[in-house]
């Protein structure tokens, strides 16, 4: 959610149960308008909450000029002190992959895991991860997999940077409760695969991301609305603790992560 | 007066529809000036009019202008000229027509001005760069004041005088062999021609465009010219900062909105019905109950409430960064003063929120008066009954047909039996002790949730669905849960219930009156009260041990129930059926033993770990402020419970997506974390975790994390 919009933001999240302790939010009023001072980032974002046994971890995300750039992320313990996170890579993604369980909360943490060599059945290599690291993928993978923004929201310019569209007025209501009206917030990755007659009706400018409709596992979006029609909330089901929430006919819009950093891998049996 | 009549006359021979400011400001424009009253020579008019002479003649004008600009005399008739042909575009085409020659006058400012002046060279220069743009010809419509002509136009006609006789002569060269002549001496038929003056070359390719411009397509009313003029009227109204940027969404806008216009206020919004509809309800909820007398109430309302504090709890939990708004508490506070109304209720308290695929569910957990909620109950047994009647016989429609198939063939008859039916508990006591209402959003009617039984809570464990949001849905699961999704749910409720509520340690005790803990068969005491000397622990006690805080819910057996029931005690009826039938050799396996579970009030500090974690987290709400902050408990079992306390209350609430976290994942990972799925798969080797509350002997896996 917009650091901007902060307050607001978090009351139309609210729905789902965690959100911030008054202390909390005052923090981040403050800190947040100095990071965006202090990194010269265009946007910033409050990314949400992760929860650790210790201690959570609060994420920020701030973002330049173009929206689709690679974003930079920064973590703190107290929502006052912020520290920039390295930008996630493959290799790393493939070490988390075996790390279980819960964050501890701290951030030089280390989580011995051993490999099986599969080949040599001699030492079994005992890899320490830290958990710094795992925090940096985590982010990734949820960003890559749940980060959404509603259509209209973002659009592209003929020279290839994306920004905000300042007249994005809000998904009309007819449009808020389709899931082919929200876009994943990251580079698209399926749109090469659409047929000529599906790329005919998308406006080149406004529609340059993938849409939630092809997600898989199908059915692992929740649409709820709030309110009657006045607030449009998505949950994911595959990384419990995402939230999107939408006012339809109005700019506002947002998203938070609160949860353990654990991705549901039961969703297939869930449903 | 040919004039008056005439000018209007001259303006539309150029047959051009005017869009309605800039028409009507033309046609004002000239009105004034056309009421100008008769002192005004004619003479004057007609030279003036003469002057303007063939159209075509604007480049030479303009060459004209240039030249006679430095002569400081005939610099306001020129301006004046200047402004005829600036204000040609005024609804009008390039060229100066006649009936500019009125509005030329609106507009020249007082030769007394700088400004003017400066003005009047800058629009000659422009109008010397750039005379085909459209744009520039607006230009001066926005300079112009709207404001009172005549004025200017009086000035202007006492200045006009003293040039009078220097205007002799026209500036333009009539030289144009298709131009109306306009002699001089023509008094009052100068805007009127017998002939309809041909338009043009340059006339002509203006009606021309613009023709094409107020073109209609055959999908739509709008005319790209009309667009253009919404689309900058929106623009210059609005005034957005960096307009070019954001032209494209401006212009899908505006073509939007002139196809979709405001409905008109008698119609409500059909799109946000529901939302209405939702608000009417929640309405009905703050109007409190008509009738009576306004003081008889308010006495009523101060005396205790059953309802508790929800504002309270909500702050509090707030604190720990959990809960939902405050309004939304609110409502929810109003939602269950409304239960309560309606219900016969004792005891009430406000559970927490169970998040679902289409709607999500706040749970009231409710105690009734003694002897109200039987009936209820005894309806639901009278329905078990009767569907087990219905199916007894049944069974004798089989055995009558077996007879007479055995004299054709016998069939095997199976030797299965199900095992036999754990009884559920009694209401009030043990998984029942307390009564849930749900509803999906603070207004709506408030649905009972039926008795749990042990059968469902056994169910229960082995399966992980989400909910949808309707009660009547059906739950399809292996194994098959018996119920529907309010079973689900009581059962869900009641395992979250026995497993994370919990309560600062002292603040319950148990009643003086114990009995003997063997009869009971091993449940323990199951009934304690409200200590009234609980004086609160100090905050940072509660977070730093976790004995500080006891569970005081009953802890549910494998089984299913809180208190073992003995599945092999057959009822008298039940027996006389085994003598019928012949099973002696099942009753070998049927034995078994009692199970056991922790007592009542058992301090957290005994539950077993998880994956090498404490099944409970605890936190101070806020490290800034250690003296006022709150104890939170967060259950790393359940995701989602939480509890706080500080000083002498404390509270429980579960906000929640309900999954228990478990050790490891029910899917198959490759070993590696490499993509090739060749590889094989393997099994994470972990032990079975060993849940607190709920362990199942029989299962050596769990389901997996689900975190909230």
């Amino acid at each position: 959610m917009d650091a901007e919009s902060l307050l607001l933001s978090l009351e139309l999240a609210a729905g789902s149960g965690l959100g911030l302790s008054p202390d909390r939010r005052a923090a981040l009023l403050t800190s947040l308008q100095l990071v965006k001072r202090d990194y010269r980032y265009d946007r910033v974002l409050f990314w949400g909450r992760i929860l650790g046994i210790v201690a959570d971890y609060y994420i920020a995300q701030g973002l330049s000029e173009d929206q689709l750039a690679p974003r930079k992320t920064l973590y703190s313990l107290n929502c006052i002190e912020w520290s920039l996170l390295p930008p996630a890579t493959e290799e790393r993604a493939t070490q988390m992959a075996m790390v279980k369980g819960r964050f501890m909360g701290d951030p030089s943490h280390e989580y011995e895991h051993t490999e099986f060599q599969k080949m040599t059945a001699e030492d079994d290599v005992v890899v320490q991860v830290k958990e710094e690291t795992r925090l940096v993928s985590v982010i990734d993978q949820i960003d890559k997999a749940v980060a959404i923004i509603p259509r209209g929201a973002l659009f592209k310019t003929p020279f290839g940077p994306v920004h905000v569209n300042r007249t994005f007025e809000g998904l009309p209501l007819s449009e808020a409760r389709k899931l082919s009206s929200y876009f994943h917030f990251r580079e698209p990755v399926g749109l090469k695969n659409k047929t000529l007659l599906e790329k005919a009706d998308l406006d080149p400018s406004l529609d340059f991301l993938d849409s939630l409709e092809h997600d898989i596992p199908k059915g692992s979006w929740s649409i709820q609305m709030e309110r009657g029609n006045s607030l449009v909330v998505l949950r994911s089901l595959l990384w419990p603790g995402f939230t999107f929430f939408h006012t339809p006919r109005t700019r506002n819009h947002g998203y938070i992560y609160v949860g353990t950093g654990e991705k549901n891998m039961d969703l297939p049996f869930m449903l | 007066m040919g004039d008056p009549s005439e000018a209007p006359s001259r303006q539309y021979t150029n047959p051009r529809s005017f869009q309605g400011p800039d028409g009507r400001r033309s046609q004002e424009s000239s009105q004034p000036q056309a009421a100008v009253p008769e002192e005004v020579p004619q003479m004057l008019l007609s030279q003036q009019r003469g002057s303007q002479g063939p159209p075509s003649g604007l480049p030479q004008t303009n060459l004209r202008w240039s030249q006679g600009a430095s002569l400081p005399e005939n610099e306001n008739w020129q301006t004046s000229q200047i402004f005829q042909a600036a204000e040609a575009p005024m609804g009008h085409s390039e060229h100066p027509g006649f009936p500019l020659g009125f509005q030329t006058h609106a507009y020249m400012e007082d030769s007394r001005t700088l400004a003017s002046e400066h003005t009047t060279n800058l629009m000659l220069q422009q109008l010397q760069q750039g005379q085909g743009s459209l744009f520039q010809q607006l230009e001066p419509t926005y300079h112009s004041p709207g404001a009172s002509f005549l004025s200017q136009f009086d000035s202007s006609q006492r200045e006009d005088q003293h040039f009078r006789p220097s205007t002799q002569h026209s500036p333009y060269p009539r030289d144009d062999p298709g131009s109306p002549r306009f002699s001089f001496s023509e008094q009052g038929f100068l805007y009127y021609s017998p002939e309809v003056p041909e338009p043009q070359p340059r006339d002509l390719a203006v009606q021309n465009a613009k023709a094409y411009l107020l073109q209609t397509s055959v999908g739509s009313d709008l005319s790209l010219y009309e667009h253009l003029v919404n689309l900058l009227t929106k623009i210059l109204n609005q005034r957005p900062e960096d307009p070019l940027s954001i032209l494209e969404s401006l212009n899908r806008t505006t073509q939007w909105e002139w196809f979709h216009r405001k409905l008109d206020t008698l119609r409500d919004d059909p799109e946000m019905q529901p939302a209405y509809e939702m608000a009417e309800k929640q309405k009905a909820l703050f109007i409190q109950g008509g009738g009576g007398d306004r003081e008889q109430e308010m006495e009523e309302e101060m005396m205790e409430t059953v309802v508790p504090n929800i504002m309270e709890s909500a702050f509090h939990l707030e604190q720990a960064s959990v809960g939902l708004s405050s309004d939304e508490s609110f409502r929810i506070y109003l939602a269950l003063k409304q239960l309560v109304q309606q219900q016969p209720v004792h005891t009430c308290r406000f559970w927490g929120k169970i998040l679902g695929l289409r709607s999500s569910y706040l749970v009231a957990e409710v105690e009734f008066r003694e002897g109200e909620e039987e009936e209820e109950e005894e309806e639901g047994e009278e329905l078990l009954l009767e569907g087990a009647e219905a199916l007894e016989p049944h069974g004798g429609e089989e055995e009558g047909e077996e007879d007479e198939e055995k004299v054709v063939d016998v069939v095997p008859k199976p030797q299965w039996k199900p095992p036999p039916v754990v009884p559920k508990e009694e209401s009030r006591t043990g998984a029942n002790k307390y009564l849930y209402f749900v509803c999906t959003e603070p207004g709506r009617q408030w649905t009972r949730l039926p008795h749990v039984t042990p059968a469902q809570i056994v169910c229960a464990r082995k399966i992980r669905k989400f909910f949808t949001g309707h009660l009547d849905a059906p739950v399809i699961s292996y194994p098959p849960f018996p119920g529907n999704e309010a079973n689900y749910l009581r059962a869900q409720i009641a395992r979250i219930s026995a497993a994370t509520h919990i309560s600062p340690l002292g603040f319950y005790q148990f009643g003086e009156e114990e009995g003997d803990e063997e009869d009971e068969g091993g449940a323990g005491r199951d009934s304690f009260e409200e200590n009234p000397d609980f004086e609160g622990i100090p905050v940072l006690e509660l977070v730093d041990s976790l004995a500080n805080w006891v569970h005081h819910t009953q802890h549910i057996l494998p089984q299913g129930r809180c208190t073992w029931v003995n599945p092999l005690q057959k009822t008298e009826e039940e027996e006389e059926e085994l003598r019928e039938e012949e099973e002696k050799a099942d009753q070998v396996l049927e034995e078994v033993e009692q199970e056991i579970g922790p007592p009542l009030l058992t301090p957290l500090s005994e539950d077993a770990e998880i994956m090498n974690m404490s099944p409970w987290t605890t936190r101070l709400s806020c490290s800034l402020c250690p003296q006022y902050s709150v104890a939170v408990v967060r259950s790393n079992l359940w995701p989602g419970a939480y509890a706080y306390a500080s000083g002498k209350s404390w509270e429980m609430t579960s906000l929640l997506l309900p999954y228990p976290f478990s050790g490891h994942p029910l899917t198959y990972q490759p070993a590696s974390g490499s993509k090739d799925p060749n590889l094989g798969f393997q099994l994470p080797t972990l032990p079975p975790p060993h849940l607190p509350f709920c362990p199942h002997p029989h299962s050596s896996t769990w389901l997996s994390i689900l975190p909230l």
